[in-house]
This record gives C-alpha cells, structure tokens and sequence, in this order.
C-alpha cells in the first residue's frame, strides 16, 4: 500500500483546496450517468482504423468514466464530502513489434483518432531501441459483451444524508463507549469501462466497490499514553449492502471478539473498538520471544499480500520492478525445480480473479482477457505466478492469466496482483478448536504496521489487537506485538488452516506499483490459521 | 501548452472571483508540464508526456463552504464552475470549523524555476536512460531506473484581493543498478529544482561502485550500531517524524510531542543540541513556493534550534481556538550540519555501518514515532576509518527521536527527495551511535 496515496485520499492534513487527485469535482447525481455504449464502440473503431491506417499490428482501446465518493467525518462533524469524476480514452498499440501509448480526455472522434496516431508514432520511435519484439499470448474476440459486479444496492444512489447519518451514529456510538477521538470515512469507486480490441472484443463492464474504515482512539492524558484500533471492515467488490451488518455475516471468534464477513456492522464495532482502545492504554507489554500465532484472515491478509501476492508477480521476478517496488526471491529457477518449498503442505495459495464480493473481481482485465482462477502454490510448491499477455510465452503458457490493469484511462495497463487467497483447511477446525492446541501463543486480530524488503524475503508486521494464549486458553490481552519473519520459513511454519466455515475476505483499496506510480485494489482471503514458532518483539520505547 | 503567463492567468482568477456571488471566494490555478522515461533490465521501457491544467474554486455561504474543480477556461466554463461551487455550498452542512478566507499576503520570492528544466526533451531523456545503461552494461551490470521532470505555474486569489502566481521545476532522477549475478545492488537518487546541476554519467558511477562493491555480503548479528547514514538513509526518517508536529493532534493526547496532562511540547527540548532545522521558502538549494496549501505566507521558520521544539503546526480553525498565530506550513525542511562529507564522517568512525539508503519505513507506534524499515542497495561495514566489506541488509527498528538523540556526528546537507514525503529536504550525513537493527534481510 502506499502511504502517500492514502493520506491523499483521507484528506489528512490536507488544504482547502486539495482534493483527492481523482479527476475533476461534480455533484453527485452526475455519478449516476453512463456514457452511451453505441458512442463507445464508433469511437473505439475509429482509434482501431486509425492505428491500423498508421501501420499498427494491434491495437486496443480502454474509454473509461472513474467515478469516485468520499464522505470523511471526525466525531460529530463531516469533514468533506467529494465526488470525483474522471473520463477520457487510452490507446495502446503495437507497431513495428513495438508497444506505444497515448491517452486524451477529449472523447471527439478526431480527438481519438489523433491519440491513435501518436500511440503508433510512439511504438514505432520506441522500436528503435528494441532487441526482444512484443509476444502477445493469443485472446479470442468475444465480440459485445458486457459485466458488472453483482451489486445489490449501488452506493451511488444512496443519498448523501444516509452516508452521514450513518457515520455520524458510529462515531456518536463509539465516543458513548469510552473512546475520545473517532475518524471514519465511506469510498466508493465505480469504474465504467469499455475495452475494444483489434482481437474483435467490444466489452463493457461496470465496477463498483466500497470500503468504510475508522480509527478509534484512547487518551490516557495523565500517562500521556495513547492507543487506537482500526476497524475491522474490508474493502469489497460490493453495493452498499455490505454495509447491512447482517446476523448471518457475523463470526463469534475466540475470547469473545467478532469478526466479519461479507457485510459489516459498523456500529457495533465501533462500539467494540471503543472499548478496545481503552483496553490497550492499560494492557501489559508481551515479552519478546518465540511464539506460536493463531491469526485472523482480518490480519493474515496483509501477510498474504506482502509475501506471496507480490513476490509471484512475474514482472517483479524478470525485473521490471527493480528500481522501484523491487524484485523478488521466487525467481524461475526455483519454479522450474518444481520442488520449491514455500510453505508446509497445508499452504495453498491460488490466484483468483473471479472471486465473489472480491476487490479485483472483473468478467475481463484491461486487456479484454477472460478473468480465471489457478493455483500459485499447491501443497506448499511454487507452481505458477501472475503473468499477462505479453510475459505468457515466459512460462510456456498458451493464454495470459487475466491480471492485466489500469487506474485510470490515462495510465498504461500492466501486470497487477490477482486476488491471492490461502485456501481453507480441509480438515474440520475452528478458531476456537485452533486456540485450544496452543501452550504459549499470541492471537492476531486485524492489519497494523507493515513492511517488507525489495526481495519480500524480511517482513514484520503489527495488528489491531493481540491475545496472550496459554495453555489453550485466551487469558489476557497484551500490547507492542510485532513479529518479525523470513517469507519461507514463515510458510512453512503453518501448521493449520481452520476450515471453509471460517473463511472471510480482506484487502487494500491502495496499492502501490509502478513509475509513475498507480494504485490498485485487491482482496485477500483466507481462514484462521496458525504459524508455529514465530519470532515476536517488543515495540514499545522510552522517549526519556 | 499549459503553463499560463501571470498576466493569464490574473485575467482567469479575476473572472473567477467577479462571478461569485457567494460571501467569499478562493481560487487556485494551476498546470503542469510532466515527462517521464523508465527503463529496467538495460533498456527502454516507457516515456511519455503529460500537460495539464486545473482550475479550483471554493465559495462560502456563512459557513457553508462548496468546492469545485474545471479544466477548461472559457467564460461559459468558468461560468460553470462557480455556480457548481455555489450551488455545492448550499447544499452543504455548516461547517463548525470554518474559518474565513486568508487576508491580503506579502509573499517572498524564491528562486523555485529553472529554464533549462523546463526545456528538456525527449531526446534528452532518452539520453540519461543512455548514460545510465551503458555504463552499467559495461560493469556487467543491470540498471533500473526513472527520470521524471516537470515544469509548473501556481496562481491563488481570493475575494479579500489576495493574489500570487508562480512559476517551478523540478527534477527526479533514480537509478538502482544490480550486477547480473543478482548478487550486488546499487543506488544513485537526485533531486533538484535546476537540470544543469546534474549530469547522469557523474551519478551512474555512484550505483555502479555501490552494485559492485556489495557483491558477497557477509552477515553481522543484529544490535546496536554506530550508523554513518547518507543523507537519503534519515532522510525518510526525519520525515516522517513531522507528522508528530500537528498542534491540534499534540494538544488532543496524540502526538509524541503530546504532553503528560495536556498540551503540547512546544519549546521542550527533545533532541541533541546539535539538532537544528527550520524551514526556508527562500533557500537557495531548496527553495519551494512562498505560499502553503491554503495560501498563507511561508517564512523561515525555525522547526527544531539546538534540540529545542520551536514549532508546532497549527492550522488556522486550531490557532484561532488556542490563541495562537496562524503561520504558512513549511515545504521543505532544512537541516543545519557542518563541512564533512560521507566518506569524511567513515574517516573518523573505528567501528560502524554506512547505511546508502532505507526503504518501506512505516510507523510501528506513534506514541515514540517507532519506524521500521530496511537498509538496502549498500551496507557496508566500517573498521578503522575504512569500508572493510559489504554486509547483509538489516531491518531497523528505531525512533527518530531516539536518532536525534544519539548524534555522534553530523556533516554537510544536501538536497534529498524522498517519494513518500511532501518537503524538499537538506539533510546531512550522519554519524549515529546505538542505531537498533532487529533482524538480517536476505534481500539484495
């Protein structure tokens, strides 16, 4: 994720005047317009006949309308509310084996046109520099076609004053239940995009998602100590019903807590963080050592994400990435042995683009290739990573993964993490079953402190909140939990996964890849599992 | 084209304000000039150009406030976009923090454009893609790496007759270079205002020694260092610490410069006394624009005099309710060293580690501002005034209050960009004792 991003977005710190650098500010009912499918098809075979006429050997064509809300409040106060709208086309093209790009926010025929020509003009004054012409793993036109993301109720059109309302009650209820200090905010995203290529695709899809996090706070003025927990929502490819906090989405965890699935009652967490923050000013500090951890999906993902979502990424692998996000230790050698390690047998790890209420759940990825789902890691071996149209030949594969993405029209597409999910234990095994086999352990609950190094080997991690297990008993919580871990080993100290039951989802609305540098969302999933001997340090300093 | 003339645009923002009908009126104008060339794996990957241009206005209705953005200029659009504004604002809910627009400003003039930035070409872009490659080639190396310039106008006005208008540069230049063998990586970063300051062939050669000489890393356990950090190893550090200097959040209980009890730490001392950094729109190294996000003056300010806090943020609604002034935020951060360079602060160092740079630093407990992070692309150890070998990464975990605390020595600042930070930045080398590296990274 990227830090500079989501403090853009939050509008921390931020002046009057600097928005969210999403596109321009409308009023809200203009997020409920769509451009004419019929006008997107002239103008995406427009900009395919003016390539072609300029000597392009492939051309395809993204118009897109990104449509963004923010609602942020703090107690009893709304802070801002924007909506964001950006619109315009992105031309890529292949001439003389070569790839080139442009984009323009004037959607005129003419306008079009003239961006295909400099995609082509481009590409063919790039290709002089070429030595290794672009291999393009073959895609059937599917012809006019079109998804959306299964929504129940679009986010859009639920009226700004609920949007308030709701998150004023949370932050009333929190402050009620101890807490001083609440921030909590609701982003909603629609993405309109219309995919043409010269494969003889025209594909339009409508992607919404929303994500409603909150920072509680506890101020212990006379010690001078201060606390937090973050909420326990994920970001999900859903309506506004993921905000329906239904009975059956709730999940009774260990010691009491509740976590969720796929909807979320904020409310009610609110309340529990308020307590919560409170707990963690008087908690005792764990005492460095090794550990056994039981952790939550709502923490597990981010550890998913860091060391197994990033470093299968085959652009890292090659080195695309070197001077920027980095590069990466599973590198081909280790995926041709077919014998690489990287977790226990318990460890299956598959990349999905299809996943339900998933953040990168798309029926096509921005290079008109069908979405699917296959394994990265099966009982603990590397088999695969996540590739495009353009990297398929490098692993023998016949068809691209489906992976391909843009942030906007104006960014050029490229390889993006697919949903990474650790697949459920096929033993039945709850988290409550789970703690009982643990002597001396910490329970894990929600994302905290992240980082990891360039070659994702060293990653430490933070959460929300940390239980002392003893004996196979949850008896206290405990503050300034950190472990450290080294990405193999830490894999294949996995000794169990809790079944499908405990399932649930989570992801990051922000990350970060790529010079300059785009964003993308996407969702992790797994099951409660538990990671044997784990290193564990004490964060907590004296600043004298 | 999308840098505008002052006289432009004076004549856009004077419209903007006419139109209003609202109580008050703020606009800003602003547009820019990005180009960009990436290359990776010793080739070309992707150059482009981006010119644009955007126009913001924010209205007041008593203290409802309405925000909207255009980028088009004609009359019918700037028509347009003032009455979205208004129209927003009286739909909005009083805002109970509103504070009214900032009054008549005397702003300093800095010298923030460079001719020669904004003149650059494609051609020469491609050129330091060139410079970087074929030496790294010829040292059976590999290069990454990124030049982004860019060339910018900033105009601001508001309904008290507040007017300013700007012109800036900038240049971002970073190249990691790893030998073939994946064994050895190196790292040059630049960032400047003025392209003939830099010269691609110069600052090659740094990643390329650093790629070559930290091939077959030994390990050393992890404790506590004396560090020699480059200028870009605290520079993310430093920065990141800032965050902790917002008045209201210190008044609120929330801030490392929180006090026990109430209030905040403003005027204590938290540092070594040889800590000293203010803020300058003006420097001639690091100058920035003379105004800050919401237009008010920038001065010099002193941040941090020898390890005493002399400043702390306050936003103009917290300034107001605490009875304080109100004061233009820094952009840049300028902190004050001696003569010695890098390789001068090694010299004098009988055991230690140089650090070339730190990566993925993120905050692990705002209540000490404890960031971790790791050492990367060069970590060499230090005996006896030499670099004897290169050594294993190491993750940090340490508080740059603690750092600043732990100062053996300090050299001579340079300018630093860090990407994750919003200042310009003069950061010296430094010589660090007790630095707490809490594990060994495999990563090179």
């Amino acid at each position: 994720m990227q830090r500079r991003d989501f403090i853009k977005a939050s509008g921390i710190g931020l002046g009057v005047l600097l928005l969210p650098a999403y596109g321009r500010v409308i009023a809200a009912e203009e997020l409920l317009g769509k451009l004419d499918v019929g006008l997107k098809k002239r103008l995406a075979d427009t900009a395919m006949t003016a390539a072609k006429a300029d000597g392009a050997t492939y051309c395809d064509v993204r118009i897109g309308r990104y449509l963004r809300q923010f609602v942020i409040t703090r107690e009893d106060k709304v802070q801002n509310v924007v909506n964001t709208e950006s619109s315009g086309v992105g031309i890529r093209v292949i001439a003389n084996g070569t790839w080139g790009f442009a984009a323009s926010s004037d959607l005129s025929a003419d306008s079009v046109a003239k961006a295909a020509r400099q995609a082509v003009q481009i590409a063919k004054a790039n290709s002089k520099l070429t030595t290794d012409p672009v291999q393009l793993a073959p895609v059937k036109g599917v012809g006019e076609v079109s998804w959306a993301t299964p929504i129940v109720k679009n986010s859009m059109e639920v009226p700004i004053k609920d949007k308030v309302d709701l998150l004023l009650g949370v932050n009333a209820a929190a402050i009620k239940a101890g807490a001083n200090f609440v921030n909590s905010m609701l982003f909603q995203v629609n993405e309109q995009k219309y995919f043409a290529s010269t494969d003889g695709s025209y594909i339009d899809q409508d992607i919404h998602r929303i994500w409603a996090p909150m920072t509680v706070s506890a101020i212990d003025k006379a010690t001078g100590k201060f606390r937090s927990r973050d909420g326990l929502s994920m970001p999900a490819g859903m309506g506004f019903e993921y905000l329906d906090g239904k009975k059956e989405d709730k999940f009774a965890l260990p010691g009491g807590l509740i976590g969720y699935g796929n909807s979320y009652d904020m409310l009610e967490d609110a309340v529990a963080a308020a307590k919560q923050a409170q707990e963690k000013l008087k908690a005792p500090s764990v005492k460095p050592g090794k550990f056994d951890l039981v952790l939550d999906p709502s923490h597990l993902w981010l550890t998913i994400h860091e060391s197994v979502g990033h470093p299968t990424e085959l652009d890292r692998v090659l080195g695309y990435e070197a001077n920027y996000a980095g590069t990466s230790f599973a590198t081909l050698d280790k995926w041709k042995s077919k014998d690489y390690q990287w977790g226990s047998d318990k460890v299956t790890i598959v990349a999905d683009k299809t996943q339900k209420n998933s953040l990168g759940a798309v029926g096509y990825d921005d290079e008109g290739v069908k979405t699917q789902r296959w394994d990265l890691i099966k009982d603990g071996i590397l088999v695969n990573y996540q590739a495009i149209r353009d990297q398929a030949h490098i692993l023998g594969l016949d068809h691209s993964q489906g992976c391909c993405y843009a942030d906007s029209w104006s960014s050029v597409q490229f390889q993006r993490m697919a949903n990474v999910s650790l697949e459920a234990g096929k033993e039945k095994l709850s988290p409550e079953q789970m703690v009982k086999d643990v002597e001396n352990g910490i329970y894990i609950i929600g994302d905290g402190s992240f980082s990891i190094d360039q070659q994702r080997y060293n990653a430490q991690f933070g959460g929300q909140l940390f239980y002392e297990i003893k004996n196979g008993k949850i008896t206290r919580m405990i503050e300034d939990v950190a472990y450290q871990i080294r990405t193999p080993e830490f894999w294949n100290a996995c000794v169990a996964v809790c079944d499908q039951s405990d399932y649930r989802l989570n992801g990051s609305f922000f990350d970060g890849k790529g010079q300059p540098g785009q964003v993308s969302a996407v969702s992790h999933g797994s099951s409660t599992a538990r990671f044997n001997g784990i290193n564990v340090i004490n964060t907590a300093r004296s600043l004298g | 084209m999308s840098i505008y003339s002052e006289q432009d645009a004076k004549a856009i923002l004077d419209k903007v304000i006419k139109l209003s009908k609202a109580d008050e009126c703020t606009a800003t104008l602003s547009g820019s000039v990005d180009g960009n060339i990436r290359y990776a794996l010793n080739a070309v990957s992707t150059s482009g150009i981006v010119s644009d241009a955007e126009l913001g206005v924010q209205v007041a209705f008593g203290k409802r406030v309405g925000t909207a953005t255009i980028n088009e200029f004609d009359d019918k659009s700037l028509e347009k976009v003032v009455r979205r504004a208004e129209e927003l604002a009286k739909l909005a809910p009083e805002n109970p923090e509103f504070v009214p627009a900032i009054g008549k400003q005397t702003y300093a003039k800095s010298k923030t454009w460079f001719e020669k930035t904004a003149a650059i070409t494609p051609e020469y872009r491609a050129s330091v893609a060139a410079d970087s490659i074929g030496p790294s080639k010829a040292a059976k190396c590999v290069a990454a790496g990124f030049l982004s310039d860019s060339a910018r106008f900033s105009a601001i006005a508001n309904s008290n007759g507040n007017f300013a208008y700007q012109t800036s540069t900038n240049v971002d230049f970073t190249c990691t270079v790893r030998t073939e063998d994946g064994t050895g990586s190196g790292w040059v970063a630049r960032n400047l205002a003025d392209i003939e300051q830099f010269n691609a062939k110069d600052e090659i050669k740094v990643a390329v020694q650093k790629a070559t000489a930290s091939r077959d890393a030994k390990a050393l356990e992890p404790g506590k260092y004396t560090v020699i950090m480059e200028p870009a190893a605290s520079a993310g550090l430093i920065s990141f610490m800032m965050f902790g200097f917002d008045a209201r959040q210190a008044d609120e209980g929330r801030s490392f410069l929180s006090k026990k009890g109430g209030g905040n730490k403003l005027g204590e001392k938290m540092f070594d006394e040889r800590v000293t950094i203010y803020a300058d729109p003006v420097d001639p190294v690091a100058a920035v624009l003379p105004w800050d996000n919401e237009g008010q003056a920038r001065e010099r300010t002193p941040v941090i005099t020898k390890g005493k806090v002399e400043y702390m943020q306050y936003s103009r609604y917290w300034a107001k309710l605490k009875e304080k002034k109100a004061s233009g935020q820094p952009g840049n951060l300028i902190m004050v060293g001696g003569d010695k360079s890098t390789m001068d602060l090694v010299k004098s160092t009988k055991k230690g580690i140089l650090v070339t740079r730190t990566w993925y630093i993120r905050m692990v407990d705002p209540q000490t501002v404890l960031l971790t992070g790791l050492t990367r692309d060069g970590t060499f150890y230090i005996e006896n005034g030499e670099i004897k070998y290169p050594i294993k990464n190491f993750r940090f975990n340490e508080s740059p209050v603690i750092m600043l605390n732990n100062i053996e020595e300090i050299g001579k600042p340079v300018r630093v960009g860090d990407d994750e930070s919003p200042f310009v930045m003069m950061i010296p080398p430094l010589k660090i004792r007790d630095f707490t590296f809490t594990s060994l990274s495999d990563a090179v």
